[in-house]
């Protein structure tokens, strides 16, 4: 009996050891997330002074409207929906060792299909029913947009590294053309496509300016993470990326895993793109595009593939970009120095990560 | 339209794209040799920028355009550094730092113009070319190819130093193997992080040129994102020239040729859109590898930080 009650508490022991070691590793995370984000600030802070501006009113302007003032923080939480889209479709390709860097072509290619189809759908159908459809539609031209990449990844070799690359120089311009011959909006002059109207864009979340397509990319980036780590379908991606010989030895069909890889990955990101546009935009100017994916990659190699990392580094990135964008207005300055500060905060990210994998080999050593 | 491809006009598209193709090349060139050694500098463009930069700042400031092409060399490496420092030395992910090479070289050039030039948007004076006696008499493609300046010539004699170093150079058999196999390199007595340091420092060098021709050569002048991509299209010539650097030179005229036609058409009144040309490359390109696709050849350890010692 005794010695039985000695157990259960030697377990609740252990147990709580656990939690506190867990909780400690969680807060040293944090802080190792936090302390590099601020000696960036600071870095990039000398630089604003070397311009001649006033770090502290920079800064305070970027938060304020980034993250304090009410329509400030709406705005950040809707530019994080595309960005979350975006951010999920590379994690499952990165994880499954594919470095999809076509995320922009994809992107843009279903923000010009979502804004082509669903002013035209609307027209003869219920408005919820085309904003279905046009969405379903953005996501299968991102989806085929990606198979030629797949293909010649998966039956031929060919580095997708390259060919995503060519594919999204091609989507940019291809999107372009579209914008401009096929679906221009022949009452403006501006040209851009037709404009769907605000009402029948995606609801806003209760009384605020969010966008609801937050909650969809939420949903998607969580889920993409719980399919990377909790399925078998996920493990057998983890094995091709981790070692393709042996996934192929294990009797795993690779191409066939590649091009599922490839399309799930180019349809979250065209995905992302619909999203933008059925809930904020509304159009596509012709010469847009935003390049989100070019920031997207790194935070998400910075999150380790993590899909809730992932949230909290876009989170960040959605108030650096908000944020420097009225700064710079309000200050002004062109609003490129928030390029620079983003740069500065992955860099000196990825020196801390560094260090710290540094530190933890010593320790074990 | 067969008023349109006159003698004068065929000469101009051809200036136009040796002039737009030489960035390209001294990019390609950089990054092959980056990629040879088993680096992928995904910040190249950010290079390039930085020199065309500082390569505008040098021959602005001196009324030199070589004092200008040498700052610009020297902005370039100064990038490469850094990129040097943290991924080949401290094997940090190369992605990532050159994604963040790039954005923070967009920044800093961008706010630099602002400070300075916004207000006047000087220009440097055209550029005297160097004329090639006999050769620049050819019609059509004399005026073309022999008439530009000097450092169109060094920059095509580079590839055939770059094609020498590759076949015939012990530096050469080295830049390989710090790709294919590093650890064997280093056992055999050379230094991994020597050898993929001067592929990085040499990538910076010739990006940062490239850029400073743009600006200087190219448009005279400063803007903001001038590049515009060029970079990103130095990698993709670099990977499809499979570690040739002819390839890299016919590749970069393929797409100065096509650059160079977006514009010659729109002088000519043409009314397409030039995203719909700026597409040819890129279709064929495609279409090339669709119909021939072998496995491509790229260094084994591609992106592969080395580690001594590490399985």
């Amino acid at each position: 009996m005794s010695a039985h009650t000695a157990t259960t508490n030697a377990a609740t022991d252990i147990d709580a050891s656990h939690a506190k070691q867990a909780r400690k590793a969680f807060l040293k995370r944090i802080a190792m997330t936090l302390g590099p984000i601020l000696i960036a600030l600071v870095i990039a802070g000398l630089l604003l002074l070397a311009f001649g501006i006033n770090p502290l009113t920079y800064y305070s302007y970027v938060i304020d409207r980034g993250l304090f003032s009410p329509s400030g923080v709406q705005q950040t939480l809707t530019r994080m929906a595309p960005l979350l889209f975006i951010a999920a479709g590379l994690i499952v390709a990165f994880r499954a060792g594919i470095w999809n860097l076509g995320a922009d072509g994809q992107f843009l290619l279903g923000a010009v299909t979502a804004a082509a189809a669903a002013p035209y759908l609307a027209d003869f159908l219920p408005v919820w029913l085309a904003v279905v459809l046009a969405f379903l539609l953005a996501t299968l031209i991102a989806v085929a947009w990606s198979l030629v990449p797949a293909l010649l990844r998966a039956y031929q070799g060919i580095n997708e590294i390259i060919t995503t690359l060519m594919m999204t120089f091609l989507g940019t311009s291809f999107a372009n053309v579209m914008v401009k011959l096929v679906f221009l909006d022949p009452s403006t002059t501006v040209p851009q496509t037709r404009t769907l109207p605000v009402t029948d864009r995606l609801p806003r979340l209760f009384d605020t300016t969010i966008t609801s397509g937050l909650v969809f990319a939420l949903v998607a980036i969580i889920a993409v993470h719980l399919m990377m780590t909790r399925t078998a379908f996920g493990l057998k991606l983890r094995i091709v990326g981790a070692n393709p010989r042996a996934a192929v030895h294990s009797g795993l069909g690779v191409p066939l895993l590649t091009v599922a890889v490839f399309a799930i990955s180019a349809g979250l990101c065209g995905m992302g793109g619909a999203i933008d546009i059925l809930g904020v935009q509304g159009n596509v100017r012709a010469n847009w595009n935003p390049a989100y994916a070019l920031m997207v990659v790194p935070m998400v190699f910075l999150a380790r593939f993590n899909g809730f990392a992932s949230i909290a580094f876009v989170l960040l990135l959605s108030v650096m970009q908000i944020g420097g964008e009225s700064a710079a207005r309000r200050l002004g300055v062109p609003n490129v120095f928030t390029l620079l500060l983003v740069s500065i905060v992955l860099i000196v990210l990825a020196i801390a990560e560094y260090i710290d994998h540094r530190h933890n080999n010593s320790v074990k050593a | 339209m067969s008023d349109l491809f006159t003698n004068v006009f065929l000469s101009a598209l051809l200036f136009g794209a040796v002039t737009a193709a030489v960035p390209l090349l001294l990019a390609g060139l950089g990054e092959q040799m980056s990629e040879k050694s088993g680096v992928l500098n995904i910040g190249i463009e950010g290079m390039m920028l930085m020199g065309a930069y500082t390569g505008f700042l040098g021959a602005y400031l001196t009324n030199s355009l070589w004092f200008g092409f040498l700052t610009g060399a020297v902005g370039g490496l100064l990038v490469s550094c850094i990129m040097v420092i943290l991924c080949v030395r401290h094997g940090l992910n190369q992605i990532v730092i050159g994604i963040g090479l790039t954005l923070g070289c967009e920044g800093l050039t961008a706010l630099l113009h602002h400070f300075q030039f916004s207000r006047t948007y000087p220009r440097l004076p055209a550029a005297d070319p160097t004329v090639i006696p006999i050769l620049s008499d050819i019609p059509v493609i004399g005026p073309a190819f022999f008439k530009q300046h000097l450092l169109v010539y060094i920059a095509v004699l580079l590839v055939f130093v770059a094609t020498f170093i590759y076949r015939r150079t012990q530096l050469g058999l080295n830049l390989q193997a710090a790709g294919d196999k590093p650890a064997a390199l280093d056992v055999s007595g050379v230094d991994v992080f020597r050898t993929r340091a001067f592929a990085v420092l040499a990538t910076g060098t010739l990006a940062g040129l490239g850029g400073a021709y743009m600006a200087n050569i190219g448009a005279g002048i400063f803007v903001p994102f001038i590049t515009n991509g060029a970079g990103f299209l130095g990698i993709v010539l670099a990977m499809l020239a499979r570690g040739r650097p002819v390839w890299v030179l016919i590749g970069a005229m393929v797409f100065g040729i096509c650059l160079s036609l977006t514009t010659a058409l729109q002088v000519a009144g043409i009314n397409i859109p030039t995203d719909l040309i700026q597409m040819i490359p890129f279709l064929a390109v495609m279409a090339m590898l669709i119909m021939f696709g072998r496995r491509s050849t790229l260094p084994a350890a591609l992106g592969i930080p080395y580690e001594r010692g590490a399985r």
